[in-house]
């Protein structure tokens, strides 16, 4: 009966963080969570966590790898709200305080198969120059009152950020019943999985937006 | 065996190099080993620091193994040096043997080393029993010699000694040696006093041995070591629990290999194992130590660990990448897939596949000029006569006239003579046409000729051939004669009919002719008598019509026989006209390009500048796609024959429809650039594909007009060839373009071309574009169809579709709603139940649930005012500040920098904690069980103590106590507790309760902590503020009854009896975060059984003061963990009528006090009920109060203000964070405030202060912050040279100096004159002073410089009262005991409620009295009625 007449649709979400591309800082972690609207439900999985820390090697001077496991699924009566992914990336500066590095957000992809995102980071700038110094001398940079808002537009105005290095993630995607209730996200064409292999593997390539 | 370990160090410096680090001494590696080996006296002759600390690293192993052989390491190693001493000696004894000795010990070094792990480890044998000491350090062989050689004079003495192994052997003998020993007294003498029981003992050595120096050197050292040693060796215990140093020896085959196994090589045996990868020894050892220590089979049946064959190959088995591109092996070559279109089908037609792209091929292949400008006369003559030529090519390739030919046969045989006639006259026109077409390609041939002859020269390659082709004569003759005998006989019928036709006509004609004749002829007569001229006229006139009628007849008989010989002579001159003459050969006309052109340098100087010109001419076409150009072709040079070919094909991939292809031809000759003409392709159709499609030659032509003074004849010029110049020719440029438009094919010839119902698409497409006058603008309103999602009365009808549309919209119902059905059918109806029951209450009013009409109808309107408030608060909401969205640290100002300087030398007082601030934390991520309400219950004072009164205690106690009660009288007063209360506090269906404590002023000092979860689980600022729940803080009395013993157990009764409550809303807290004080105790006037103590309260003047603050009171501290930032108010300007400098100035006074002093509230303008801006004083105006009231207490001032502030608290009130959901705070004006019968505090304080006014008292509005409400208005009246606050909202006051009043900051003052801000130290009543004239204490709004423009108020003149509709109080005053009763039995529906009627009407009699007392205590009249009910009832208690 369920399967015949579904009235919500599944969304799995499998995949990982791979890593970051932070070119002036190390020492970094990455939290993550969900963005969704009001007809998704996480059904399973973790709906946020935590990476561990990660320096950068001696061989790839200018990568951060995390390779954090993300698995979740929704399901969702409607394709409004669909989830995003928002990271915010943090880490040591000078005096070792902690602070914010980035904050970035990205679409779970529709079309189920594979994918790979490059997520451009951000973060807040001090609203005026001393406020810059201070904010830097004490380690204390100015941050999003909640990193959902990069899951958002509305209020953005008000902010000037700084772009400030890339986090790829990679994601399988499977749904289920969505073409049932006639959603139609097309199929996984072979355009989608052209960014295969990740960047990660080969040292030196130069890294593709 | 023990291993030296500091060679781990040592070998860094000492092997390889011949000079000690320290000292640039050369230095033989073996006497470096003596050296460390030895130990401390090696680090003496050398004196280098670095071989003491390497030496330090020997210790720990040397004591471990004296560890192992329980032995002191001191003693160990004492027991080595002395050892050592003893080889001295020996040495001494034996000096020709020290040589072989040393030279032994240098090859047990060898052998160690060739043996042993390290090349360079060394034995130690501190036992001193193994006969292979280590050698002695020695520079050279010789200087050792000399030592011997003093040492045999005796034993050495301790200098000599110490020289030995100190000298340096340097030039410079004794003088420094004795130098040095001095020194090394002194040295050892500090040592001694350092060390204390060692001294003994090596003064016994002393006396012992000579040597005493250096052991005493030895043992200064030891102990040292063992200080480390013991610190050391911690470590070391404790690193080796935890790391492992796999040892880098070689480990013995055996242990590897299992038990009694010998080791099996199967290389041996003959079998193949493959080269090992090589590894390192050292490595190699130390991964079998490794694999040794975990216990792992890693070790093959050789003892060795198992390893694959080397699997690096030596040559490289994958191709080499490095290549030219075409070498590349094709499997490895990349592929490149191109772009798709995928919103192709977007445009050219909805109903195409998407995945289709399509692709149109342009051949452009060639152009061919018929004139040209820059043709000489020649060539417009070889352009004829190719032009005939290919007209008489055609012909003979359509061969009409033999195909005629074959039908006029066929005609005749089957005799169709219409048909046939019409076929011959085809047949002889078309013959004819062969003929002079002949005919005219002789001519043009001639002429050329004729020009070539006359100009000398040879411009075009044309030659045309005459073929003959012999005929038989005599049968042509005969098929020539045959045909035109056959034409005549089919004429001469053909006249002959004719003639008999026309004859019939004539014979009618005349007959009509001769009846008119002879009208005329009677007519004639008739009119003869008119005139002879006219009818002369008349009569010429008709002879002139007759005449042909009458030629007609007689005409065909004289002509019948001549008539058939002209047709026959007809027919011949026709034949040799357009016939060949029998038996005249056929003339085969052939045109060849073979001749050859003059060469350039014979030809005149005028064709030379037209073949320039013509070198200098080149051609280009463009193509234009839908008038858009979309490619052109190379530039190709003019031939001399006035061709060019381009062969060029175009692959357009095509997104529009096609609706035009157009080639322009292009001409340049050097930089300019013209257009010549323009060719229109018609598309082809969807089956005309590229392959399919024959090349099309396409005729232009160009009207342009061109001139040149050479040989060129240009174009739209006269020209004659002939030589008198008539027979003029005007010749245009034009040609032919040879091209073709095909669909192109896919790769795996898959047509790309459109599907073929599109095409009659795209023709109606533009045929409807044609007609319809598209307006100059552009708008997608055609398209508008195609992007609405549904209809709109689907969009009506859907409810699915309706609830997401009423979610966007952020209707309260459904603001949250969570999971919206996929589907239509699964949207039940209930869902909009409870919204469209409320759409329907906005038009009806329900009477039913307020108490009156006039109340219903207040309600609807402030629900009106809600929601508009609301809408503004929504779309205000939507407008973000950056601190909304970024968390910045505030720059430290100087002044905060150094207050916090200040606080850093502030002394620290650990006895007196205080309340840090909590960090914020925002209300997006909380959900429920996340908050938590924290209650701090501290204390209460003077809560009611149980009455003393044995006749009362017996209705509270047992009838079997009462009597014990009544014997032990005021003894048993004093012995029993005066109250014991406990608190118990309820939220949101948590109750918690604290300990009992005991005595009217108890001290609870508890912490409760009461979950909060918001509703519909929104935490949301908007739905944190709208909570309406609230706290309630009751204060109960534990009362312990002994009720019977039951088998030694005593059965006790826990009574609990309410003493009073206090409330407060959970939006306060959640607007304040924290409620901090002491709070008034709402107790019921009358208590029974207990009464108010105040027994203190005695001390004269204060008494007054006393009575105004009478009551309990319980303090407390209750806040929200986590602190949440409570919602701001709105930030939107609103409209105003104020003039703008008032509104400029009320804004930087606000500021300039929120900058002194953020914690006290200051207001300069209110948002009255229209939403306008008004500044506040206009709300002050003297109103006065119902008559009333005033006529109550005509004397005493102070009892009717008091009336008064009892009638404003009894306004109900109506807080606007919760009607606006904390939005903003709207001030109503007085005569508002009535009818609405509903406020907040400042309203109420408006009120009251106008009041006041208005009784002439001199009044103020005290703008600030109170317990439990937060920021407020209060009512400061001056007074009897006292200033009394009044709390509005309860009608209570207070003096300035009330310890309990509830005020507790100060912020402005308010009165119909101007506001005053408080810039004294404190806020707090009781320590400040209220004199506004004193402007360093209170800043003025209005001063000199900005003087009171006179603003009107805003309220009424008056205040009008109704008279109080006596009927309708009863009936009210019916329906609240009706309401009551109800709820009573509601509470207990198990069993029957029974009214008693007479305790009901003497209850009913109290009320009115309450009201009067003003809540003061009751005489004791009452409570003796209320006893006596008591008793009444105690019965039916029972």
């Amino acid at each position: 009966m369920a399967t015949n007449n579904p009235s919500m649709f599944l969304l799995t979400v499998n995949g990982q963080i791979e890593g970051a591309n932070f070119p002036e800082f190390d020492n970094l972690y990455c939290k993550y969570c969900f963005v969704y609207g009001h007809d998704w439900v996480p059904s399973s999985g973790l709906e946020e966590g935590i990476t561990q820390i990660t320096c950068k090697g001696i061989q790839s001077s200018h990568k951060l790898i995390w390779n954090f496991p993300l698995e979740t699924t929704f399901k969702s009566t409607n394709p409004s709200g669909w989830p995003q992914l928002v990271m915010s990336v943090y880490g040591p500066d000078a005096f070792g305080n902690d602070v914010i590095r980035g904050y970035g957000a990205t679409h779970i992809p529709f079309t189920p198969g594979q994918h790979t995102r490059t997520i451009p980071m951000f973060v807040p700038e001090p609203s005026w120059r001393l406020q810059k110094f201070t904010s830097w001398l004490l380690g204390r940079r100015p941050e999003y009152t909640d990193p959902k808002v990069v899951a958002q537009g509305e209020g953005r105005e008000v902010t000037r950020v700084r772009s400030q290095g890339f986090v790829t993630v990679s994601f399988h995607i499977m749904t289920k019943d969505m073409k049932k209730l006639g959603y139609d996200t097309g199929p996984s064409g072979p355009a989608n999985t052209q960014s295969a292999t990740s960047s990660w593997s080969t040292e030196g390539q130069p890294y593709n937006m | 065996m023990k291993v030296c370990v500091c060679f781990v160090a040592c070998r860094l410096q000492l092997p390889n190099t011949d000079l000690c680090p320290f000292f640039p001494l050369p230095l033989n590696p073996l006497s470096a080993f003596g050296v460390l080996n030895v130990g401390v006296d090696a680090c003496t002759v050398c004196v280098c620091s670095l071989a003491v600390a390497v030496c330090f690293n020997c210790i720990p192993l040397l004591q471990q193994e004296a560890q192992s052989s329980e032995e002191d390491p001191g003693e160990t190693l004492k027991r080595t040096l002395r050892a050592q001493r003893q080889r001295q000696k020996k040495r001494v004894h034996l000096r020709g043997e020290h040589l072989l000795q040393f030279s032994h010990g240098r090859t047990h070094v060898i052998q160690c080393s060739s043996g042993g792990v390290s090349p360079t480890v060394l034995q130690v044998d501190h036992d001193g029993a193994g006969k292979h000491d280590v050698p002695l350090a020695i520079r050279t062989r010789v200087k050792f010699r000399e030592a011997a050689k003093r040492a045999v004079k005796g034993l050495p003495t301790a200098e000599e000694a110490y020289g030995f192994f100190t000298y340096n052997f340097e030039p410079d003998p004794k003088d420094g040696t004795v130098r040095m020993s001095r020194k090394k007294q002194k040295q050892r003498k500090t040592v001694e006093e350092d060390m204390g029981e060692a001294d003994e003992q090596e003064d016994s050595e002393v006396d012992e041995d000579n040597q005493d120096e250096k052991i005493g050197q030895v043992r200064m050292t030891a102990i040292l070591f063992n200080k480390y040693e013991i610190r050391y060796r911690k470590l070391i215990q404790r690193e080796s629990e935890l790391l492992f140093t796999p040892s880098f020896r070689t480990v013995p085959v055996a242990i590897k290999l299992p038990e009694n196994m010998k080791p099996r090589y199967l290389e041996d045996e003959g079998l193949y194992v493959g080269e090992r990868p090589s590894v390192s020894l050292t490595n190699e050892n130390i991964l079998e130590n490794r694999i040794l220590k975990m216990e792992e089979k890693w070790f093959g049946d050789d003892g060795r660990i198992i390893a694959l064959p080397d699997p690096i190959k030596e040559s490289s088995t994958r191709p080499p990448l490095i290549h030219m591109e075409e070498d590349l092996d094709p499997a490895l070559q990349t592929v490149y897939k191109k772009v798709r279109h995928a919103h192709y089908g977007l445009y050219i037609s909805s109903a195409a596949d998407p995945e289709g792209d399509y692709q149109l091929d342009v051949d452009v292949s060639g152009l061919i000029f018929s004139h040209h400008p820059l043709f000489s006369r020649e060539h417009v003559l070889g352009a004829r006569l190719a032009q005939l030529y290919d007209q008489y090519l055609t012909r003979q390739h359509n061969n009409l006239t033999g195909h005629l030919t074959d039908k006029l046969f066929l005609f005749l045989y089957i005799f169709l003579p219409e048909h046939h006639r019409n076929t011959r006259q085809l047949r002889d026109s078309e013959q004819e046409k062969d003929r002079t077409l002949l005919k005219n390609m002789v001519k043009v041939w001639k002429e050329i000729k004729a020009l070539r002859e006359f100009q000398k020269f040879t411009n075009t390659p044309y030659k045309l051939c005459l073929r003959k082709e012999n005929v038989d004569r005599a049968s042509d003759k005969q098929e020539y004669e045959d045909e035109i005998l056959a034409e005549v006989v089919e004429l001469e019928a053909e006249s002959e009919m004719d003639y008999q036709r026309k004859l019939a006509e004539y014979k009618k004609q005349l007959e009509e002719w001769k009846l008119w004749r002879r009208k005329q002829r009677k007519k004639k007569k008739k009119s003869q008598a008119q005139g002879d001229t006219e009818d002369e006229d008349e009569d010429q006139e008709v002879s002139e019509s007759e005449g042909p009628a009458e030629e007609g007849p007689p005409k065909p008989e004289p002509l019948e026989k001549p008539d058939l010989d002209s047709i026959e002579q007809q027919v011949r001159e026709k034949a040799s006209r357009i016939r060949r003459k029998p038996g005249e050969s056929i003339l085969i006309p052939e045109l060849s390009a073979s001749g050859n052109i003059t060469a350039y340098e014979l030809c005149p100087r005028a064709e030379k500048a037209r073949r320039d010109h013509v070198a200098k001419c080149f051609l280009f076409i463009k193509i234009l796609y839908n008038n858009k150009e979309v490619s052109q072709t190379d530039s190709r040079s003019l031939s001399t024959d006035f061709r060019v070919h381009f062969g060029q094909i175009f692959n357009l991939k095509i997104v529009n429809c096609p609706q035009s292809i157009n080639l322009q031809v292009f001409e340049e000759i050097g930089s300019s650039c013209s257009l010549l003409a323009q060719v229109f392709v018609p598309l082809p159709e969807p089956s005309g594909l590229t392959g399919s499609v024959p090349l099309e030659e396409f005729e232009f032509s160009s009207n342009q007009r061109v001139m040149f003074d050479h040989e060129g004849v240009g174009s739209d010029v006269p020209l004659s060839f002939e030589a008198d110049g008539s027979n003029k020719q005007i010749l245009m440029t034009s040609g032919k373009l040879a091209c073709c438009v095909s669909w192109g094919t896919g790769e795996d010839g898959t047509p790309l071309a459109p599907p073929y119902h599109l095409k009659d698409g795209i023709s109606c497409f533009v045929a409807s574009g044609g007609e319809v006058t598209a307006p100059e603008y552009f708008r997608l309103e055609q398209l508008q169809q195609e992007f609405d999602f549904v209809t709109d009365e689907e969009l009506d009808r859907s409810k699915r579709l309706r609830l997401l549309r009423l979610r966007n919209q952020e209707v309260a119902e459904f603001r949250n709603y969570k999971c919206v059905p996929a589907l239509e059918r699964e949207v039940t109806d209930e869902v909009f139940q409870e919204y469209e029951k409320r759409l329907k209450e906005g038009e009806i009013i329900d009477t039913k649930e307020h108490l009156d009409p006039h109340r219903a109808l207040v309600a609807k309107y402030l629900q009106k005012i809600r929601e508009s408030v609301i809408n503004r608060f929504r779309l205000a909401k939507h407008h973000y500040h950056l601190s909304d969205l970024v968390i910045e640290e505030e720059i430290p100002s100087i002044g905060i920098l150094g207050r916090n300087l200040f606080k850093l030398a502030e002394p620290k007082r650990p006895l007196k904690p205080q309340r840090k601030e909590r960090k914020k934390v925002t209300t997006q991520n909380l959900s429920d069980g996340d908050i938590k309400l924290l209650i701090n219950i501290i204390r209460a004072y003077s809560i009611p103590i149980r009455r003393p009164q044995s006749n009362l205690c017996l209705y509270f106690s047992k009838p079997g106590q009462s009597s014990q009660g009544v014997i032990q009288g005021s003894d048993w007063l004093l012995s029993q507790v005066q109250v014991r209360p406990f608190v118990e506090v309820s939220f949101q269906r948590t109750v918690l309760q604290t300990t009992t404590a005991d005595g009217p002023n108890p001290c609870w000092n508890e912490e409760l902590q009461l979950p909060f979860s918001a509703p519909n689980g929104d935490y949301s600022t908007a739905s944190l503020q709208s909570v309406k729940d609230e706290v309630f803080i009751n204060i109960f009395d534990e009362v312990v009854y002994e009720t019977g013993v039951v088998r030694k157990s005593v059965h006790t009764q826990v009574e609990r009896h309410w003493l009073g409550s206090v409330k407060i809303p959970f939006s306060t807290i959640y607007s304040q975060t924290r409620i901090d004080g002491t709070f008034k105790v709402n107790t019921p006037a009358v208590l029974l059984g207990y009464s108010k103590e105040r027994s203190y309260g005695t001390n004269g003047g204060y008494d007054i003061l006393r009575s105004l603050s009478e009551g309990a009171f319980i303090t407390l501290f209750i806040t929200i963990e986590p602190q949440l930032v409570p919602g701001e108010s709105i930030r939107e300007k609103f409209d105003t009528q104020e003039p703008e400098h008032l509104l400029q100035a009320s804004e930087r006074f606000e500021r300039d006090a929120v900058q002194s002093h953020p914690d006290r509230p200051c207001i300069t303008t209110v948002i009255d009920l229209n939403g306008k801006t008004v500044f506040i004083t206009r709300y002050i105006r003297p109103l006065n109060p119902p008559q009333e009231l005033l006529d109550a207490f005509p004397s005493n001032s102070q009892e009717a203000m008091a009336l008064v502030a009892r009638f404003v608290s009894l306004i109900p009130s109506l807080p606007d964070s919760i009607s606006f959901s904390g939005a903003c705070d709207l001030w109503s004006t007085c005569d508002q405030f009535l009818t609405l019968l509903a406020g907040d505090e400042e309203e109420h304080a408006v009120l009251l202060c106008n009041y006041f006014l208005s009784m002439g008292k001199k009044a103020w509005l005290i703008i600030g912050t109170a317990i439990p409400e937060g920021p407020t208005a209060y009512v400061l009246t001056f007074e009897q040279s006292r200033y009394v606050i009044w709390n509005p909202s309860s009608g209570q006051y207070y003096g300035q100096y009330d310890t309990f009043c509830p005020l507790q900051t100060v912020g402005c003052l308010v009165n119909a004159d101007n506001v005053w801000f408080n810039v004294q130290q404190y806020t707090s009543p009781m320590r400040m002073s209220f004199d506004t004239t004193k402007a360093k204490l209170w800043k003025p709004f209005f001063s000199r410089s900005f003087s009171h423009p006179g603003l009107s108020s805003v309220q009424p003149e008056e205040l009008v009262y109704r008279h109080i509709d006596k009927a309708a109080a009863a009936e009210l005053q019916d329906r609240i005991e009706k309401i009551l009763k109800e709820k009573i039995m509601e509470w207990r529906p198990r069993q029957p409620t029974r009214w008693n009627r007479y305790c009901t009407t003497t209850l009913k009699h109290f009320l009115p009295k309450l009201e009067l007392s003003g809540g003061q205590d009751i005489a004791e009249g009452h409570r003796h009625e209320l006893q006596n009910l008591l008793g009444d009832n105690r019965v039916s208690q029972e």
